[in-house]
């Protein structure tokens, strides 16, 4: 990879995503041959918003490449609570560490934060911005599924604040594509990301309903709707419940339809549908090890076939 | 110089050294100072016409600045407010040279983001800094776009 940093996947070309998606298919198929690559790599992982799955992905992958992680920990126990700068932090943890691994709370944090360091930083997501390598996980899977050409994906949910979301619509520009996007009004794309998938040419197809598209799809791709979006219990009710899917929802859809959920879900998916053959978001989670095994193992210019 | 120039001349006395920012959008002549940084605690001689009638906008606001030369870059950051602006480099009361703003393809310092969560509001050592759109700009970190009313968004 030509990059130094992650920090959105508007700066990853289809060959980028490509070499990712290719050696993480080679580790998954054996991951022995990649085990003690990374010894003594040490990988900083600063979280300062609650993860699960993203950090402890990130922290296995280290491990399974033979390196090791140093966590900062939750806000609470770190110095940032006596007022320091992220700035500031991650200059000190880079004199650490090989690369970091950062979540924020606030949108454009990880461009700022990699204009400090000189070590790789990968974004694990800013506020309501990019959650790339959730993207390279969720592409893998798509890939793995239906294939990321000739693809029909409908997005649903909370498409205004979800960075998996947004970094998702833009990786896909790099194929051939067409992207639906099923959300309450209030919960459309913000005019941002239209805007670059405009650039893209990309269509952007909004949608107020599943039912209409539901049939047309390859790819169903869910998020959660938070409840804080909303003014009162009783609208976000209403909303929300328009956008949750069960097993009777898909009998309408095609038989090999994916569906994917970056997790965690509340009550968008229902339990029912984890039996049928359509659930993919568990094997979507594991991959999220693989393929950061791979990102991490190209950042830290461990590829040796080039 | 038409009648027009001539009369507002009149009206907003001549600088000997310095820069006569012209046809500047009426109502805009503030927000030109503003998004200079010049409000007058260096001591500063600026005159200001507003709204006076002008051949090529209906109503402009005119701005000059004695004793500084005001460099391209600077200049630059005008068109995002002040389009249709001309510059003239005055030495010895005499016009020495005439620019057209341009946009610059980025600005840097000027503007602040009008997202309250983007990581530059916060308390960080870092310089705001805006993509230049064709009809925009945009948040280099956060890529917020502000179409609406740039001049509300100087950093002051």
């Amino acid at each position: 990879m030509r990059h130094d940093h992650l920090i959105t996947s508007k700066q990853l070309s289809r060959e980028d995503i490509e070499a990712v998606l290719d050696h993480a298919a080679e580790i998954d198929a054996d991951p022995a041959a990649v085990a003690q690559r990374h010894a003594g790599t040490l990988l900083g992982l600063l979280f300062f918003e609650p993860s699960t799955r993203t950090k402890m992905s990130f922290e296995t992958a280290m491990k399974r490449l033979g390196g090791d992680v140093v966590d900062m920990g939750s806000v609470e126990s770190s110095s940032v609570k006596k007022g320091e700068s992220l700035a500031d932090t991650v200059r000190v943890i880079e004199g650490y560490t090989d690369a970091l691994v950062l979540r924020h709370p606030r949108e454009g944090a990880a461009a700022m934060a990699s204009e400090f360091v000189d070590v790789p930083l990968l974004n694990a997501g800013d506020g309501a911005g990019h959650h790339p390598t959730q993207t390279l996980l969720d592409l893998y899977t798509i890939r793995e599924n239906a294939g990321l050409d000739d693809l029909t994906i409908g997005v649903m949910g909370d498409l205004k604040y979800g960075r998996t979301v947004h970094s998702l619509a833009y990786a896909l520009t790099n194929f051939d594509t067409k992207q639906h996007f099923i959300s309450p009004e209030s919960l459309q794309l913000p005019r941002e990301v239209v805007y670059d998938l405009h650039l893209e040419g990309t269509t952007v197809r909004e949608h107020e309903t599943l039912d209409e598209i539901l049939p047309s799809l390859d790819v169903l791709y869910v998020t959660r709707i938070q409840r804080e979006r909303f003014p009162d219990e009783n609208e976000y009710q209403q909303i929300a419940g328009q956008y949750q899917i069960d097993a009777a929802t898909l009998e309408a859809a095609s038989d090999d339809l994916t569906v994917m959920h970056p997790l965690p879900r509340v009550d968008e998916i229902a339990a029912d549908v984890d039996r049928t053959s359509h659930a993919a978001y568990f094997e979507q989670a594991h991959n999220g090890v693989p393929v950061r095994m791979a990102l991490l193992d190209l950042l830290l210019g461990g590829e040796t076939d080039e | 110089m038409s009648n027009d120039d001539d009369n507002h001349e009149l009206r907003v006395s001549k600088i000997r050294n310095g820069t006569v920012i012209d046809h500047v959008h009426g109502g805009q002549a503030l927000n030109v100072l503003a998004i200079l940084g010049i409000d007058g605690t260096e001591g500063e001689e600026v005159s200001v016409g507003m709204n006076v009638p002008s051949d090529r906008l209906a109503r402009k606001d005119i701005v000059k600045v004695e004793g500084r030369e005001l460099s391209q870059e600077e200049v630059d950051v005008l068109s995002l407010i002040a389009p249709d602006a001309t510059i003239n480099i005055v030495r010895d009361y005499a016009v020495e040279a005439k620019h057209r703003v341009e946009r610059p393809d980025a600005v840097e310092g000027v503007l602040s983001c009008p997202n309250s969560n983007c990581i530059t509001t916060e308390d960080e050592p870092v310089t705001s800094r805006f993509d230049v759109l064709d009809d925009a700009v945009r948040c280099a970190y956060c890529e917020t776009i502000v179409r609406d009313d740039i001049a509300a968004h100087i950093d002051t």
